[in-house]
């Protein structure tokens, strides 16, 4: 009796635990989802308090998929992520191998390094919107005072420039958090294999190509994984850079959800385009998860 | 003999090169956050010369006098609730997920259970919900319990934010530190409950405290749930308070410029004295986790 209640009290002990990361989580991310599906699947609006009982299948779901405004829209968020993710992730790399060779003031430089990590993403929204102003905007004066424009450039007004400056503060911001991951796994590489190929006349590029950059890759995935966790942050820089305009012209997904649940009160499907959003987002973090378990995989096989 | 000496002379001469180019590189890579900084400092007329001025000819506090009130010139933004707010809702829920993020933490480390792998994926998977998506149901559940523009609304929400990657690290961290030193205290005579704030706890320290740092800075900086859910000087957060400075068609340059300082300052100060902590914790969080 007594014997069954321990090994009965072992296998509650992790579940005890666990209890209050669990209820958190269903109660503050689980039932808003599921209370979001339910939404999504009326015509509910804020001003209007009965439509959230009307059951209207997935009408709201269906109009969003046939605008073709959406499907910029969708298209444009993948480009972005597409774009900065790889931006930093070579960016990064660059700063990670160049700070891990320097021997003499490498912890102030580790620190250097970190100061963009510390800006709140809407703290950036405003800063490269200073920097970008046409009047005052350090960039434009810098350029006037070279010479190189006789005008100001409308970096935020101008449909292309402005998704171009959007996504300059995003890499601004994040390219920090990849140069640390790496060069965290360029501490933690061994340098026994490395020695090894240099006795055997490696270059420089073979051993990076062919030891370095395996060894990195599971840190890169980790950086991609947590980075495509909050890469919504740049629905902040956007809000306060450009709003989604000109014309419309660097509205992204979360953007569009802001605009049609908040502004135009129309919760249901303004709840039906977050959970395409939020499917989204699951999708490219289980694919930099399962990347990750391949990479470690490679990385045990080969070692 | 010459060329030997030569040549480890030009060994060294490259290696300061490339020290001093990497400096001034990370400077340049600093310099939009620098001068957002600097130009706090400088006088509202300075920032809006035209032609620029470059070279700051005076510099003054009258900025931060200005949001604070203390000058004559004043404008009327409760900065100093908006600190207090932030202060009390960052560090709340910061301390509460790490005590949540310990529990599970030590449970997917020390114990085998059914449905740990998917478990520990799903913690993940619920942190990839956006921050604006999420906000609307919040939102609308919210205003029914009565929990709008309250402290605590925002604490609970940012707990449920950072749970997933406190876990994360410091599972990874328990994972570090062998199973026989705990044992082998629980054999001298300590229960399960001893051994872990004797032996387990003061080993973990340093990643518990980067995994800190990171719920913290979360919090400290989230924009778009705080922007919902709150609406006046009792629970509004800095990151909002930022807004106050926009009217329909102008900015307030250097009001921004100061109260971006302040909200820098906490994140840079706390960063700094763990950063050595910092870099050790990813290596050993995240890989090997």
């Amino acid at each position: 009796m007594i014997r069954a209640l321990r090994t009965r009290r072992v296998e509650t002990a992790p579940f005890l635990l666990l209890t209050p990361a669990l209820i958190t989580m269903l109660f503050v991310v689980a039932v808003p989802l599921v209370f979001s599906l339910w939404a999504s699947l009326t015509p509910y609006q804020l001003t209007k308090p009965a439509t959230l009982w009307r059951f209207i299948g997935l009408e709201n779901y269906r109009r969003a998929l046939s605008d073709s405004a959406f499907w910029i829209v969708f298209g444009r968020t993948i480009l972005f992520l597409t774009i900065a993710l790889n931006v930093e992730l070579l960016l990064g790399l660059g700063i990670a191998l160049l700070i891990n060779r320097i021997t003499w003031g490498q912890r102030t430089l580790r620190t250097i390094m970190m100061f963009p990590m510390m800006f709140s993403p809407i703290l950036v929204g405003f800063q490269f919107k200073f920097l970008f102003n046409d009047n005052i905007g350090i960039v434009n004066n810098a350029l006037q005072s070279l010479g190189l424009t006789d005008q100001a450039i409308p970096w935020l007004v101008d449909a292309r420039l402005a998704m171009f400056s959007i996504t300059l503060a995003e890499v601004w911001m994040s390219t920090s958090v990849f140069a640390i991951l790496l060069l965290a796994g360029l501490f933690a590489m061994p340098r026994d294999p490395v020695e090894a190929a240099k006795v055997d006349g490696c270059n420089a590029w073979q051993v990076f190509r062919h030891i370095t950059l395996p060894f990195l890759m599971p840190f890169a995935y980790i950086a991609m994984a947590i980075r495509s966790l909050d890469v919504a942050r740049a629905y902040d820089i956007v809000a306060v850079m450009t709003d989604g305009g000109p014309a419309g012209r660097t509205e992204l997904l979360w953007t569009v959800i802001a605009r049609v649940g908040y502004e135009n009160a129309k919760m249901g499907q303004a709840n039906a385009i977050a959970f395409i959003s939020t499917l989204l987002s699951i999708l490219f973090t289980w694919h930099f998860y399962r990347k990750l378990v391949a990479a470690r995989r490679y990385m045990g096989g080969a070692t | 003999m010459t060329e030997v000496v030569e040549s480890a002379a030009s060994k060294r001469l490259k290696r300061v090169a490339l020290t001093m180019l990497t400096f001034l590189l990370m400077i340049l890579m600093c310099l939009p956050g620098l001068w957002v900084v600097l130009s706090a400092f400088r006088p509202n007329r300075e920032i809006l010369a035209k032609p620029p001025i470059w070279v700051p000819e005076t510099l003054t506090l009258d900025n931060f006098g200005k949001i604070f009130g203390w000058g004559t010139e004043q404008v009327a933004i409760p900065v100093g609730s908006y600190f207090a707010n932030s202060l009390i809702i960052a560090l709340t829920s910061t301390v509460i997920a790490l005590l949540i993020g310990m529990a599970g933490g030590y449970a997917f480390a020390r114990y085998r259970f059914r449905g740990k792998g998917s478990l520990f994926l799903g913690f993940m998977l619920f942190r990839a919900v956006p921050g604006i998506a999420l906000s609307l149901p919040v939102f609308m559940i919210w205003s029914r319990l009565g929990l709008i523009d309250t402290k605590a609304g925002l604490i609970i929400v940012y707990v449920s934010l950072n749970v997933p990657f406190t876990l994360w690290l410091i599972d990874g961290f328990f994972r570090q530190i062998p199973l026989s030193l705990s044992e082998a205290a629980q054999v001298d005579g300590c229960t399960r409950w001893q051994a872990f704030w004797k032996i387990e706890f003061p080993l973990a320290r340093s990643g518990i405290a980067a995994a800190g740092v990171f719920a913290f800075l979360t919090s400290w900086n989230e924009f778009a749930l705080a922007s919902q859910l709150t609406r006046s000087t009792d629970s509004k957060t800095l990151p909002v308070g930022l807004l106050d400075f926009t009217a329909q068609f102008t900015i307030d340059w250097a009001g921004m410029c100061a109260m971006a300082v302040i909200i820098i300052i906490p994140a840079l100060v706390l960063t700094f004295i763990v950063q050595k902590h910092l870099i050790a914790g990813l290596t050993f969080g995240g890989v090997k986790g």
